[in-house]
């Protein structure tokens, strides 16, 4: 009896950390008052001047394009890295391979940022691209940082997965392409889908990698909500904040969704 | 024959990729990082010269000018501190959260788990600046403690390390309590149990039970949590205040406001060998000793 009060305590004060700062954000969005911090009275005056915002909306288109780009591009190579590291033996240098493939995931998104820029200028004072910096660059960037989050499960649900399934399409006459397209593919999809949603969300967050590579007409949606908010509070923030923080705990349940199927 | 073919294109689009856009980015850092520094643009000679006859034109000052000063050292030490406070905090923290977890009934354990991971998934600004809002000198926290009679007048609570460490336990808690739960998880409760008839006390068994089957998770999630909090640059900037210098920090006025750009690759460079490299062959050494003593 005792425990269990110790238990649910424990978990009920935890519970309340993770969410107590999230939910006094949605509250303050809907504050009428322009000082965020002096409560005036319940209005949606901040969604409205939020959606009437260009430069936000802006943002948000470009921050959701290189997302959803960035997020395929690192799906495809992530399932390749994934499938080759359980199901190919001979990969030359693997540990090369390994190290290449998780390194991105130790290391401090600033470096990455520094590297990826000096990259970028180097590569145009040999070669004369890419001229500037921009889109282009941020979604080079992404993909390859997001490559290893994609990799790392789908090589989880390969490992996982009886391959005697494959080898009997193999007997029954598949080859090799056909046993990987109408076999392995369909039955990881969930994790393949799963992997995605995680890119999506970590390019649609990443700020610090952005703000490294970014060029004009570039401002990713971090980007811009950094910059108002570096250095004080803004209302306008507050009722992005709800919104945004309401569509990605969406994907998050979706993501589990996805994910809980290769468990079974 | 196909198959070969197939196989050798799955293995090296991604390989491809990562050489090029990820290799070869860490190797310009280097490469940068040993560059004789000059005024223009880009700031730095070339490592190779041919005016004259081929010369290699290479330097260490970019080294020892940051190993020198203690600016750099300062808070490159500054940073692991804030990252080992940090992590002893989500360990402090996301240890019990996750034993109780593990220990809950199937459905509400893996409704509990997705409850402790999906605020990880709303954005990070986001997370942080809902500390902003939080600390205000007339935020909800100083309200709270002047109402209780606590203090008579508002805190500073923003804008100092304190801040800065409540920022990083909150946002990066998930990362400590995830790994936690993959082994309590896996582990037989029964020993609890057993350690308990076999005269054990609460504490006893914690610490010649939980606690040593639970040394890889904690292992783990300390690893997730310490590397990306020393170069963290997002939380100190937003909630951080003049006390105290962090590594991310002068990296990015190194490179944004000094133009200094050999020194920034130098300054990156050595926290890849200083942080990331042990790590790497600390985790390949443990994953061979776990192989062979088969946990």
């Amino acid at each position: 009896m005792k425990s269990s009060l110790i238990k649910s305590t424990v978990i009920f004060l935890g519970l309340f950390f993770l969410y107590f700062p999230i939910l006094v954000l949605i509250f303050y969005s809907f504050n009428e008052n322009k000082r965020v911090m002096v409560w005036k009275g319940f209005s949606l005056r901040w969604y409205n001047e939020l959606f009437n915002n260009e430069q936000i909306i802006e943002a948000f288109i470009i921050s959701i394009k290189i997302a959803a780009l960035s997020a395929t591009f690192a799906t495809i190579l992530g399932v390749m890295i994934g499938y080759s590291l359980v199901r190919i033996r001979k990969i030359p240098f693997k540990s090369f391979y390994i190290f290449l493939s998780s390194t991105p995931l130790v290391l401090p998104e600033l470096i990455l940022g520094l590297s990826m820029l000096l990259f970028f200028i180097s590569l145009n004072n040999v070669i004369g691209f890419p001229s500037s910096r921009g889109q282009l660059t941020i979604f080079i960037s992404h993909v390859t940082f997001c490559i290893a989050f994609v990799a790392i499960i789908i090589q989880a649900r390969l490992t996982d997965f009886n391959k005697n399934i494959e080898e009997a399409a193999m007997d029954l006459g598949y080859n090799y392409t056909k046993v990987l397209y109408k076999i392995t593919l369909p039955i990881i999809l969930p994790s393949i889908i799963a992997g995605w949603l995680l890119a999506f969300t970590i390019s649609l967050d990443d700020l610090v990698v952005a703000s490294f590579t970014t060029g004009p007409g570039a401002n990713t949606l971090p980007i811009v909500v950094f910059s108002k908010v570096r250095l004080g509070l803004s209302p306008e923030v507050n009722a992005l904040s709800a919104i945004l923080m309401f569509a990605l705990i969406i994907i998050g349940l979706f993501y589990f969704y996805f994910n809980k199927k290769f468990k079974h | 024959m196909k198959n070969k073919l197939f196989e050798k294109y799955f293995v090296f689009s991604p390989y491809f990729w990562l050489v090029l856009f990820f290799f070869i980015p860490l190797a310009i850092i280097f490469k940068i990082s040993i560059s004789v520094s000059e005024w223009g643009m880009p700031p730095y000679q070339d490592i190779f010269l041919f005016d004259n006859g081929f010369k290699i034109n290479t330097t260490f000052e970019n080294y020892v000018y940051i190993f020198s000063d203690y600016y750099y050292i300062g808070s490159f030490v500054n940073s692991l501190i804030l990252a080992l406070i940090s992590t002893f905090f989500c360990l402090l923290i996301g240890f019990p959260l996750a034993f109780y977890i593990a220990t809950s009934n199937i459905r509400l354990r893996n409704i509990l788990l997705v409850l402790v991971v999906i605020p990880f998934w709303s954005s990070f600004l986001l997370r942080v600046y809902a500390w902003k809002i939080i600390l205000q000198n007339n935020g909800i926290l100083n309200v709270i403690l002047l109402n209780l009679g606590i203090t008579s007048e508002p805190l500073q609570l923003l804008y100092n390390q304190y801040a800065v460490i409540m920022g990083i336990v909150y946002t990066y808690l998930p990362l400590m309590i995830l790994p936690l739960y993959g082994y309590l998880n896996k582990f037989d409760l029964n020993l609890i149990e057993a350690s308990k008839d076999l005269g054990l006390n609460r504490i006893k068994t914690f610490f010649k039970v939980i606690l040593p089957l639970s040394v890889p998770g904690i292992v783990a999630g300390s690893l997730l949590v310490f590397i990306p909090v020393v170069g963290e640059f997002i939380i100190p900037e937003m909630l951080g205040g003049s006390d105290r210098l962090y590594y991310g920090k002068i990296l990015w006025e190194e490179f944004f406001v000094n133009r200094n750009w050999p020194g920034a690759s130098a300054l990156a460079f050595s926290g890849i060998i200083i942080l990331v490299l042990p790590i790497v062959i600390f985790q390949i050494l443990y994953s061979r000793w776990s192989e062979k003593n088969e946990i």
